[in-house]
């Protein structure tokens, strides 16, 4: 049998970089996930409302924010893969019209659990910086593949 | 109201109210709250089409709820909370009456010891972290209030979720409290001084209210703006000298466009964004600066105009020297 590191380490090393996600920012984007995460602050849903309080227009919230960058991690490793820790902080404001692109490192693999380095830049800026901890359970199809030789 | 001196009544209420804001620490945000809903799978699946996510593990007989939504079942939703502490609403209402309106997110730090079902009842608590110092961020002024929330399935902790808040007040909306005792001052920041290490000490004697020149202190020469070297000599040490004060306008220039109501407020009592001249002046020592002219109008700032250096607190914490035309300060004070 090989350890449970090497096991997972077929599947994420250090290093590995995730593909890209584009999400587009739309208007319905924003409210939707603003609703859906029961966010009611004006700024979320009201573009006038928005302005006077001095943004140009409605932004994304965070937990928005926080859904996409998980669903960007388990969209990549998988259905069994276990969100552990989503730690974010945001920057650049995600404004409707604009595009964000996520992209993603693996920073750290420790045994079947990898830390990935999450960033979401849009045409302003960094909308989101982040690390995500991501539990893998072991796969008994992996122990046998790894066990074939090189 | 206070009748003590403006400014240094300003630094003592900010010290008190730095003070007060502290002192939220450590107190309770909320106590066993209950979750307004089970969770429940069609909230999940209104979440998971906003985000497009489809992750099979979400729906179906052994769903989970996705981990990251773990903050939107505390959410008070549209009719608000009907029960909890004190503490964070009036720290909040503090911020508010001292002009900090405003609010962004900017954090969320989240772990899942434990996956929430459908059928999972929730219950919530919430203590203060921290508050901190005032800052100044591209948004505006403002404190970063942090909360920790521990979210339980029955004694079973499900969650934890640390959340940052900025409370501030906008930029461009110079509502502080304090602001009103200056209703003269211009309600724009002006753009802020580029300081680097070879000017700082030009910026802080503009603090102290003393214009300084650099001399080099190998040939004398007088030199303006400041630089790591001499233009004559190429010598590297230098000096400084107070300016006198006195100066002339050597040139200027007259901005029509754009409209920049941060460069004429000083000007224009009615803080009206219309043209402004920027003179450039020469210094009874000899070198030459720019800045604003104050006591005329634009248009008649003329080449030769006697000026004299008077220095002007723009905001808070900016100080900048200003020329002001011969003869013009009574006719600025009486019409104020």
């Amino acid at each position: 049998m090989k350890s449970g590191e090497e096991v997972t380490g077929r599947r994420m090393r250090a290093g590995d970089a995730l593909p890209p996600l584009e999400i587009p920012i739309t208007r319905t984007l924003i409210v939707a996930g603003a609703l859906a995460s029961r966010d009611y602050q004006d700024v979320h849903h009201d573009a006038e409302l928005a302005r006077q309080k001095g943004s140009p227009d409605i932004f994304m919230n965070i937990l928005t924010t926080n859904g996409l960058v998980g669903r960007y991690i388990t969209d990549h490793f998988g259905p069994t893969a276990v969100l552990r820790r989503v730690a974010i902080r945001l920057g650049a404001p995600n404004y409707p019209g604009d595009t964000m692109v996520l992209t993603g490192r693996v920073e750290e693999v420790d045994a079947d659990t990898a830390t990935v380095r999450v960033v979401g830049a849009n045409g302003i800026g960094k909308h989101v910086t982040g690390t995500v901890t991501v539990t893998l359970p072991m796969d008994p199809a992996c122990t046998v593949a790894s066990e074939e030789p090189a | 109201m206070s009748y003590e001196p403006v400014v240094s009544h300003e630094a003592e209420a900010g010290d008190e109210f730095a003070t007060r804001l502290k002192g939220y620490e450590g107190q309770r945000a909320a106590v066993a709250r209950v979750g307004k809903d089970p969770v429940n799978a069609p909230m999940i699946r209104h979440w998971c089409e906003a985000m497009g996510d489809t992750n099979p593990a979400y729906s179906g007989p052994d769903a989970i709820a996705p981990p990251t939504m773990l903050q939107a079942w505390t959410m008070s939703g549209l009719s608000g909370h009907t029960r909890g502490t004190h503490a964070y609403d009036e720290l909040l209402g503090l911020l508010d009456e001292a002009g900090y309106t405003s609010v962004v997110a900017t954090d969320c730090e989240q772990e899942y010891p434990r996956p929430l079902r459908p059928g999972d009842e929730i219950t919530y608590d919430s203590v203060i972290e921290s508050v901190s110092e005032r800052k100044t961020t591209k948004l505006g002024t403002g404190y970063f209030v942090t909360t920790r929330m521990d979210i339980r399935v029955g004694p079973d902790l499900a969650g934890t979720h640390r959340f940052r808040i900025l409370k501030y007040a906008p930029r461009h909306r110079a509502d502080l409290p304090g602001r009103q005792d200056r209703s003269q001052k211009p309600s724009r920041p002006r753009p802020r001084p580029v300081v680097n290490r070879d000017n700082a000490d030009f910026w802080e004697g503009v603090q102290r209210h003393r214009l300084l020149i650099q001399r080099c202190t190998g040939c004398g020469t007088l030199r303006h703006p400041w630089l790591p070297g001499c233009n004559a000599c190429g010598g590297l040490g230098w000096d400084t000298v107070e300016a006198s004060g006195e100066g002339t306008v050597y040139s200027y220039v007259v901005m029509h466009h754009p409209p920049f109501p941060a460069f004429t407020a000083s000007d224009h009592a009615a803080d009206a964004a219309g043209p402004y001249a920027v003179g450039l002046i020469e210094l009874a020592e000899g070198v030459r600066m720019l800045g604003n002219v104050l006591g005329v109008p634009y248009d008649k700032v003329r080449i030769g105009l006697p000026v004299q250096l008077e220095f002007q607190d723009c905001d808070e914490e900016l100080v900048l020297p200003f020329w002001r035309a011969h003869g013009t300060r009574e006719m600025q004070e009486a019409g104020a």
